[in-house]
């Protein structure tokens, strides 16, 4: 992933939602929730308000007033309480009326899943640009688990609203308490709630988020797209486009669930000619095991797709019989100093190991930028 | 006895079937035409069946019905009713109307007329706002201005808390009268908005015409004398009485391809295998268990329409006895493929054995002397090598989709039906024996015939610390209660689809726990009418 953007003028128009969300599932690593309902809600607010102009971060004056919107709580809750289109702007303009300020750009802060459109449906809406590049380049269960955090950028003050017209503001001591009275408000606002948070300069956005992740989910899902209408290798195609690469091809042998903390935790197994390829999973695919080595794991991105379609193959979705093809790939380099081990490494989720690198090699120590 | 009657869009099959303790036997089995009015088609089936074997028509407990007549109009969009959307959810969801995501030919042909207004429930089955029963009366008024003569409701999560829903009926019926039917969503689908409302609207279409269909074959078997109850096939190869196919006509979408695997399973003796279609285009390949096949987990599109109807999971590749042969006639090539591309229904121009030109798999059974059918004479000069590298190809082509299908590690035994059937080897490495029952044929009346009743719990439980059992034990009681209630015969329920999923970021440990049990048809020798009400979902 580079931030070689340099086209002045980039635009998502209405055609380009099915590409950009079948990407953003491949990002979101088996989570970050169906983007079905986000493309419609897109659609619906481009053919009303026009296609939205991309901005990469390096063209951002340091000056600019970045804010990022996203939806939190449960997928399943967003596929039946439909949010609407007023209610992401409206939450965007909660926090910038609170905090007196005029917001220039908006900000993707999950690339992964159905966040990766939400974005799209407020700039439409509010006619402002959307940044190119999102806080994570993946996908992440947690609200404290972006970039910005690493570079200690504060997710409050935020704001929080549901349809109902409920708007909140928090103001926290930290980022994890953040996530944990947001998530305290989203399970009373019905599981589904809008957020705007972690509002930052252009020089902060370019230091913070990952440079170009909207435009990937485009090209990835396009690609997917033409190399399966030229009956090529969509497969290989997604590792090239990531830099990654396969780990590992079968056929699912075994999937268990387990309901435990509220998220969707389990093992899945993964038969194929290279051995038996263990994958364990909260939401997001998060450690991958062959032969007792650990291959790949949290922060690095463990996709899976269907081996023959390329198609992103949620945790949900994994069942017994299901040809799979496993890809690793580098997560952005700053998700792998020892303060972002401890945010989002294999630790945090309860693996009892250090991060392992799909091109090999350990956390580096120091500050990697 | 039983009479299990098929009504496809071209042939309307029907068997009589002496219903044994322990096993169905098949006593008449005939095809006859399609019908455009659908009755004289199955007048000429019961005929059919009189002749080949006498039977008194009193002496008949049970007649199922099969029929792909509500999806075909859907597709070909025709005898649609004008139909209303009424979503209560305001103020969520107002960006994505009902129908937002529609062919538009479709929303034409049913007039479609979307309607929102205040409602709904959140996830715990709190209210997002209350119903505001002025709002639902004006909306009714315009929908009768307007000639709307069906009506979808549908509720934000319905499936947790109905009571918006029904009592919307109840004002619709006020305002529009009692007659005016109205499909509730709750009824029809699972939680998914947009997919459980597209399936409540497309019922609701389909009303008056199933009204119609459903009068008609009820006239048709009256009229030989038949007074048994009269039951119609569901997606998932279930029953339903007369009364619930009037007003639930969606629930018949995917009882094609079910009775046909259920039937061919049936014939073969076998409840657990996979069920190979060999078609003249494709292969179709489906996986039963228990009986009943295995369910699609993901959405399904019905003529471009996004839904969660249960559909059999089945899985199709380019492969019949039109399917084109490429390759070298020399020695076994790797590169030899048979498929994707067919000749289609110009198979009796285009293969070498009726005088073509074009190699095609019939070619092959031909040669191979597995099928005799055209002049045998103009293949009998293929080279041996390359009759049987393609039907290798095809044996390793069909394992695999097979093996894809499998639900485990262990052997899986195929059971192959449909005109194409002799190019399969006979059996699979790894896999068994390949089982060719008899009458498969008529395998759609069949799995009519010996459909059961069942009933479904599919809902989102809260467990609690150390009540995983409890709440498990509750789910499966709730499924049995619901077949009985059916009409299932209590002794013969059993679970016969068990399956928990936890839903990621709900409290509680919310987990979706979807249960499905079934038991065979009560049936009651009096004949006296059954309350229709009990259902299955």
């Amino acid at each position: 992933m580079s931030a070689a953007t340099t086209a002045v003028s980039d635009l998502v128009r209405v055609e380009d939602l099915a590409a950009l969300a079948r990407g953003a599932a491949v990002l979101g690593t088996g989570g970050g929730g169906d983007p079905y309902v986000g493309r419609l809600l897109a659609e619906q607010a481009l053919r009303r308000y026009g296609p939205v102009r991309l901005v990469a971060p390096a063209e951002l004056p340091d000056d600019a007033c970045v804010v990022p919107v996203a939806m939190m709580g449960a997928p399943t809750v967003m596929v039946e309480k439909t949010p609407s289109v007023e209610l992401i702007g409206r939450t965007v303009t909660a926090l910038t009326e609170h905090l007196r300020v005029t917001p220039t750009h908006l900000a993707c802060i999950e690339a992964g899943g159905i966040n990766s459109t939400i974005p799209l449906v407020a700039a439409a809406q509010l006619g402002l640009p959307l940044v190119d590049g999102d806080g994570m380049g993946r996908a992440f269960p947690e609200l404290q688990m972006v970039l910005p955090t690493l570079s200690g950028i504060a997710a409050t003050p935020m704001s929080i609203a549901d349809e109902k017209g409920n708007v909140g503001v928090l103001h926290t001591i930290d980022n994890h308490w953040a996530e944990s009275l947001a998530r305290s408000l989203t399970i009373t606002m019905g599981c589904s709630a809008i957020i705007s948070n972690y509002l930052m300069s252009g020089a902060q956005a370019r230091e913070s988020l990952v440079a170009g992740t909207l435009s990937l989910c485009r090209t990835l899902g396009r690609r997917i797209e033409a190399v399966r209408a030229d009956h090529g290798d969509p497969v290989a195609a997604v590792a090239d486009e990531l830099g990654g690469r396969v780990l590992h091809t079968g056929k699912v042998t075994d999937v268990a669930r387990r309901t435990t903390t509220g998220f969707a935790r389990g093992d899945a197994t993964v038969a194929g000619p290279d051995g038996v390829l263990e994958l364990r999973f909260q939401n997001e695919h998060l450690v991958a095991v062959r032969d007792g080595d650990v291959l790949v794991s949290t922060p690095d991105l463990i996709i899976v797709l269907d081996s023959d379609t390329g198609e992103p193959v949620t945790t949900e979705a994994l069942r017994f019989g299901h040809r799979v093809s496993v890809l690793g790939a580098p997560a952005d380099p700053r998700w792998h100093s020892p303060s972002a081990t401890d945010l989002v490494g294999p630790r945090y989720f309860g693996y009892d190991h250090d991060p392992v690198r799909v091109w090999g090699g350990r956390a580096r120590t120091g500050g990697a930028r | 006895m039983r009479i299990g009657i098929d009504v496809g869009g071209t042939n309307t099959d029907a068997v009589l079937m002496d219903s044994g303790d322990h096993s169905d036997r098949v006593l008449a089995a005939v095809k006859a035409a399609t019908t455009a009015d659908v009755t004289s088609g199955i007048v000429a089936a019961l005929d059919g069946l009189q002749a080949q074997h006498a039977f008194d028509p009193a002496g008949v407990h049970a007649v199922m019905i099969g029929t792909t007549h509500f999806i075909n109009a859907l597709v070909e969009a025709r005898r649609l009713a004008p139909t209303a959307a009424l979503r209560l959810g305001l103020p969520a969801t107002a960006s994505l109307p009902p129908m937002v995501d529609w062919p538009a030919r479709l929303v034409e042909a049913i007039a479609g007329r979307a309607y929102l207004a205040h409602g709904g429930h959140e996830f715990d089955g709190r209210q997002i706002s209350p119903l505001d029963e002025g709002e639902l009366r004006r909306h009714a008024v315009d929908m009768a201005a307007h000639g709307v003569r069906s009506v979808a409701v549908s509720s934000v999560f319905s499936p947790v808390n109905a009571e918006f829903e029904l009592r919307a009926a109840e004002i619709l019926a006020e305002e529009l009268g009692p007659e005016l039917p109205v499909s509730l969503s709750h009824e029809i689908g699972r939680v998914g908005l947009l997919e459980r409302e597209n399936a409540t609207i497309i019922n609701a279409a389909l009303r008056e015409l199933a009204a119609h269909i459903v009068d008609a074959l009820a006239g048709s078997v009256q009229g030989h004398g038949i007074t048994a109850p009269l039951y119609l096939s569901q997606n998932d190869g279930t029953l339903m009485d007369v009364g619930y196919a009037r007003r639930y006509p969606v629930a018949t979408f995917a009882s094609g391809p079910t009775n046909s695997m259920r039937g061919a399973a049936v014939l073969s003796g076998l409840g657990t295998c996979a069920v190979v279609d060999v078609g003249g285009t494709t292969t179709d390949v489906g996986v039963l268990t228990g009986g009943f096949p295995r369910e699609a987990t993901v959405e399904v599109s019905v003529a471009g329409i996004r839904t969660n109807f249960r559909m059999p999971d089945v899985l199709s590749i380019g492969l019949g006895g039109g399917s084109l042969v490429r390759g070298t006639p020399t020695g076994i090539d790797p590169a030899l493929t048979v498929g994707p591309d067919s000749v289609g229904y110009r198979l009796t121009e285009r293969a070498l054995v009726f005088g073509g030109d074009t190699l095609t798999a019939t070619d092959i059974a031909v040669a191979a002397g597995r099928a005799s059918i055209g002049d045998p004479a103009r293949v009998a000069d293929l080279p041996r090598a390359l009759v049987e590298a393609a039907l290798e190809r095809i044996a390793t082509d069909v394992a695999d989709v097979v093996d894809r299908m499998r639900i485990s590690a262990d052997p899986l035994p195929v059971v192959a039906v449909g005109g194409g059937s002799v190019l399969l080897p006979d059996a699979f490495p790894g896999l068994g024996a390949v089982h060719r029952p008899e009458h498969f044929a008529v395998a759609n009346a069949i799995g009519a015939a010996i459909a059961q009743v069942g009933g479904e719990v599919d809902r989102v439980f809260a467990i609690e610390p150390g009540r995983r059992d409890a709440v498990v034990d509750e789910a499966r009681q709730e499924a049995v209660d619901r077949a009985v209630v059916a009409g299932a015969d209590p002794a013969s329920v059993t679970i016969v689809d068990f399956d928990e999923v936890p839903i990621p970021y709900l409290p509680g440990n919310a987990t979706r726990i979807r249960c499905k049990a079934v038991g065979d048809l009560r049936i009651e020798q009096s004949n006296s009418p059954r309350p229709t009400a009990g259902q299955v979902r």
